[in-house]
């Protein structure tokens, strides 16, 4: 299957995120961020962030195949789909952090993202052998941050993501739920418009992946847009508005959360969610 | 067996008459090995993160160089040394030949390699581990690498220590830099071949007990700081 099947290639790549979780018009995201200044976050908004027909090969074969994506502002889209569809490459595209090795991938025209416009939150936290302040302080000195204002800020994001009372606590000695509350904050660091999670609840228990969770809605809910890659069907039906569902490294469809779980449109996505093998 | 007895009294005299010219010897010792390793660390360990982080042609190769610069014959180093700094040679003008300078020279071109290519390793591992993060982050290559420098702080007190066992053990180069001049360049590796050459075989193994007690306690030391930096950062 080449093209996704819920709707035509054009009318996906003018769609919007939008929905229950992260439902703020494109305009209203900057004003809701009284940190930011307007021209700096004008400066540093990457929309629309697209995949235009980007292929990227692993040992042989194409791991993602002429994939095109748009991701526009507001929203959580999930990105589902099973080993080896390409899931995790297509998040690195879109972080920028790999180049595709044919197509295009551009954020607002530009052949890179804008600084501190992409946060990103991997499956292992990979947290920095200081503590818990630290990793954000450090994120924040990356980022450019004045001094003095880091810890301040620093505190405001732990205080979100409910650490404040493990800021001297060693990262590393933290719970995994902690720790990858850590890891949102620390890309929560330089305010990005565009959040990318990679299965970021796969190693917790429900409760630290209700807690993450907890935590992404909260995000989005001030203006930030989400695409989480994700196997846990539940966690899709919690948290994303529309669901992108990739088919060895073909989008087979994207389709609004509800309509994707009720009647997925591809029968790849269909054999997925009733647990059937579709090779 | 009777030498190695008489070197546990020849070097338990030694220290008990508080041989000034042994404290001198010993002061000399640590002065320029410390000196080099200390040189080595600030050069070598930025040296081995770029190198472990950075992508170029030629990477491979240069890695494989600096391993093997870790096996350079300290003979041979003592020997280019001279030659640089001896009165015909180019930086002869600045008279270093046979003073703690040279030896300190010899012995940071002897462990510079080996601390590099240590830190190489060490930051390598630890580039698989954050590399997508820190550029997530917007880390450029040197914020990347002192990033990680920090971060392998605790594994790179033994980069450091082999440094410090690798000058600390030399012997050829800073005889052939350093000339083993009484109350000048004298230091305990020039010593021990010096009483080894004269015959008083008990005092040089004496005073090789000496230097492996001083070695043994700087590591201890070393490793004592790093247990206790380590328990406080709990990592």
């Amino acid at each position: 299957m080449s093209e996704p099947a819920s709707r035509p290639a054009a009318e996906q790549a003018a769609a919007p995120l939008s929905g229950p979780a992260c439902g703020r018009p494109a305009g209203a995201r900057a004003a809701d961020r009284p940190a930011e200044p307007t021209r700096a976050a004008a400066a540093r908004d990457p929309w629309p962030v697209r995949l235009d027909r980007v292929s990227v090969r692993r040992g042989g074969r194409a791991a993602v195949d002429a994939l095109t994506l748009r991701l526009d502002p507001g929203g959580v889209l999930a990105l589902m789909g099973p080993n080896g569809a390409g899931k995790s490459l297509t998040l690195r595209l879109l972080a920028g952090l790999i180049a595709p090795d044919e197509g295009a991938a551009t954020w607002a025209g530009r052949p890179t993202p804008p600084r501190g416009a992409v946060g990103v939150v991997f499956q292992r936290p990979a947290l920095l052998r200081r503590s818990t302040l630290g990793n954000v302080t450090h994120a924040l000195a990356l980022a450019g941050a004045p001094r003095r204002a880091r810890r301040a800020r620093a505190m405001a994001l732990l205080a979100q993501a409910g650490l404040t009372h493990r800021a001297d606590a060693p990262a590393r000695a933290l719970s995994g739920g902690e720790q990858q509350r850590l890891a949102l904050a620390r890309a929560l660091a330089c305010a990005p418009a565009l959040l990318l999670l990679d299965e970021p609840t796969a190693n917790l228990d429900p409760r630290a992946t209700a807690q993450v969770e907890a935590l992404l809605r909260e995000v989005c809910a001030q203006g930030v847009t989400a695409l989480v890659v994700t196997h846990d069907a539940g966690q899709a039906r919690r948290v994303a508005d529309e669901v992108a569902f990739l088919h060895n490294g073909r989008l087979t469809e994207r389709t609004p959360a509800r309509e994707f779980f009720a009647r997925p449109a591809s029968p790849e996505g269909r054999a997925y969610l009733e647990g059937r093998l579709l090779l | 067996m009777q030498e190695f007895t008489d070197a546990f009294g020849a070097a338990f005299a030694l220290l008990a008459s508080g041989d000034p010219e042994l404290a001198e010897i010993v002061g000399l010792s640590l002065r320029v090995t410390l000196t080099a390793v200390a040189i080595s660390c600030l050069v070598g360990m930025p040296l081995g993160a770029l190198l472990a982080i950075a992508r170029f042609p030629g990477r491979g190769a240069a890695a494989a160089l600096l391993n093997a610069l870790m096996g350079l014959p300290p003979v041979v180093v003592g020997l280019a040394t001279y030659l640089l700094l001896s009165r015909s040679g180019p930086l002869g003008a600045l008279g270093l030949l046979y003073t703690p300078a040279a030896m300190i020279i010899a012995q940071t071109i002897l462990t510079l390699p080996l601390v590099a290519a240590l830190t190489r390793q060490t930051i390598a591992d630890l580039h698989a581990e954050h590399d997508e993060t820190l550029r997530a982050l917007g880390a450029g290559r040197w914020a990347t690498a002192l990033t990680l420098l920090h971060d392998g702080r605790f594994a790179l007190t033994t980069a450091a220590l082999a440094g410090f066992g690798r000058a600390a053990a030399e012997v050829g180069a800073v005889m052939i830099v350093g000339g083993n001049i009484a109350h000048a360049t004298r230091v305990m590796t020039t010593a021990i071949a010096l009483e080894t050459a004269r015959g008083e075989l008990a005092l040089a193994l004496g005073l090789g007990m000496i230097l492996l007690g001083i070695s043994a306690a700087v590591n201890l030391a070393a490793m004592a700081l790093r247990a206790r930096a380590e328990r406080a950062a709990h990592v």
